[in-house]
């Protein structure tokens, strides 16, 4: 594998009983590059996130975060290498305010902040996200896409360098949607590696550098959106084979 | 420094020497009534130190504080004091972390019924070794110690928790005992070490039960594991922590003022009642006040609680 591979997976594996979640999986994330990870519902997408995050153990194979290995590491020691992330189920800290739910994200991450620094910095996180100016609110009563726009903010607050984003543009409308784009893109240009496990075609093709197609835990195709969602085997995986 | 700092620190001040006073103005009746709502003012806000941001709800109140009377009931005699309230804060940390250790992957009701189990088992372990080993039940604790110097020093005790719960709530560890309460894979997924945090101030909240035990013995002259160990203590903890209010550190108190007097009451009325109008109290508690009485005088004053 090349040098600047920021993220490198291989041989992955996770069994839930009888059931072959992630099998093999192997890819690679480059610092600086977008990579889609698609698939039908239940062909294990969500699952490698978890493995990555460490919020799951893998059962075999590596998981390498600029060359050293984290699979074995638990999720705070993840975290705090520069792995960040969003949830499928938006998961905000609801009885806390906005400013605090990112304050979590700034104060236990790899570059650790506190005290009134700290705060300016979270202001400004609100503010980039869409929600500025609202950091005083409950999280609880913030309306569900300003809910995902605040665990956003907590995830950029540790500045990781791999952020991996779990349906994040799922539910949004065509405005909201061409904002979170951009708001993607402009991480992505800042240096970080994003993996983003998605379903909105529109925001794949205009958003991934490259695409990883999963199905039933196995890797089916990779390469550029465009020659991926042409991939035969991809169409079946998603359509049945009588479309193919 | 700034202005309404001073003005609350000089507040606190004149709190503290204000109730350092109690023991030359009260008479007996009155100053143990002082020294219980002390003691428990210790024991609620210890609780909350750790139960209120985690949400891990313990039942193990009276586990440390028995460990404490029963440290001072074998070591008393003969030992200075303060190297015997060295060692039950001593055996309070190691007993602490053990069970820190074994208890706190588990969560919700697992946790609570593990807590309970743990102070039973305690208790039974002490009664073994006592009927097996010493030949009696119970034991007697004949200590040159006065209500007097139990209240002040149940006082500077009270002092330490307050203090320590502040520092907590200021700090990125008390931020961090928050998440884990609300969502503890967010709290592991944000880089909090949620083990450590949790056996962290788990085992402080733990020494101050400890201690307050420890500092308690005296007045009872006669203990048995039934005595120091009794669940009823846990409970009344719980209750009197739930109804003053979890979410603010001075909140317990608000509860444990209400309760021991009503306890008391009960006590002294339906001796033989007590623990079904204990259980009635608390219903009431945790269907009609939810929040706590800080919450309440929090939203009557129109603040966010």
């Amino acid at each position: 594998m090349s040098a600047a591979a920021l993220l490198e997976i291989s041989g992955l594996t996770r069994q839930f009983g009888g059931l072959l979640a992630v099998d093999h999986v192997g890819f690679e994330v480059k610092a600086g590059e977008i990579v889609g990870l698609l698939g039908p519902n239940g062909s294990g997408k969500t699952t490698v996130l978890n493995l990555i995050s460490g919020a799951l153990r893998a059962d075999a194979g590596r998981v390498r975060l600029r060359g050293s290995e984290i699979h074995a590491l638990p999720a705070f020691r993840i975290a705090r290498l520069g792995i960040a992330r969003t949830f499928q189920l938006v998961r905000v800290l609801g009885s806390m305010t906005c400013r605090d739910n990112v304050l979590a994200g700034l104060a236990f991450g790899p570059r650790g902040a506190w005290g009134a620094g700290a705060l300016a910095r979270v202001d400004a996180l609100l503010a980039r996200v869409g929600l500025g100016g609202r950091g005083s609110e409950p999280a609880t009563q913030l309306t569900y896409i300003d809910q995902k726009r605040l665990e956003l903010a907590r995830a950029l607050a540790s500045k990781p360098s791999l952020l991996l984003l779990d349906e994040w543009l799922a539910g949004l409308n065509p405005a909201e949607l061409q904002g979170a784009i951009e708001l993607v893109r402009s991480l992505r240009d800042e240096g970080a590696g994003i993996l983003l496990v998605e379903h909105v075609m529109d925001a794949i093709r205009s958003l991934c550098d490259r695409c990883v197609v999963m199905n039933a835990g196995r890797v089916i195709a990779q390469g550029t959106p465009a020659a991926v969602l042409a991939d035969a085997e991809v169409v079946r995986a998603y359509l049945g084979d009588e479309d193919a | 420094m700034s202005g309404r700092r001073m003005a609350w620190l000089a507040g606190a001040a004149a709190l503290i020497v204000l109730l350092a006073a109690v023991p030359l103005l009260a008479d007996a009746y009155r100053l143990s009534l002082a020294i219980s709502l002390m003691s428990y003012t210790v024991l609620a806000t210890a609780w909350a130190l750790f139960s209120g941001p985690t949400r891990y709800v313990s039942l193990a109140t009276v586990a440390f504080f028995g460990i404490g009377a029963y440290v001072v009931a074998v070591l008393g005699e003969g030992n200075p004091w303060p190297l015997v309230l060295l060692a039950a804060f001593a055996i309070g940390t190691v007993v602490a972390l053990v069970v820190g250790l074994a208890t706190l992957r588990l969560s919700g009701v697992y946790f609570v019924i593990f807590t309970f189990g743990l102070a039973e088992l305690v208790r039974q372990l002490v009664t073994w070794y006592e009927v097996n080993r010493t030949r009696t039940l119970g034991r007697y604790v004949f200590l040159d110690i006065g209500p007097s110097q139990i209240y002040w020093q149940l006082l500077a005790l009270a002092v330490l928790v307050f203090a320590v719960g502040i520092l907590i709530r200021g700090s990125r560890l008390g931020l961090a005992l928050n998440v884990i309460g609300e969502d503890e894979t967010v709290a592991r997924h944000v880089g909090i070490n949620t083990t450590l945090a949790k056996i962290a101030v788990f085992t402080l909240s733990a020494v101050f039960m400890t201690l307050a035990g420890a500092i308690m013995a005296p007045r009872w002259t006669y203990i048995d594991p039934a005595i120091a160990f009794n669940p009823v203590i846990s409970f009344q903890v719980l209750i009197m922590a739930l109804l003053g209010g979890v979410h603010r550190l001075y909140g317990p108190v608000l509860g444990v003022i209400p309760m021991t007097l009503l306890f008391e009451y009960l006590l002294a009325r339906f001796p033989n009642h007590f623990s079904i109008l204990v259980g009635i109290a608390f219903l009431l508690v945790v269907y009609a006040i939810p929040r706590g009485v800080a919450g309440l005088a929090e939203r009557a004053l129109g603040r966010p609680a």
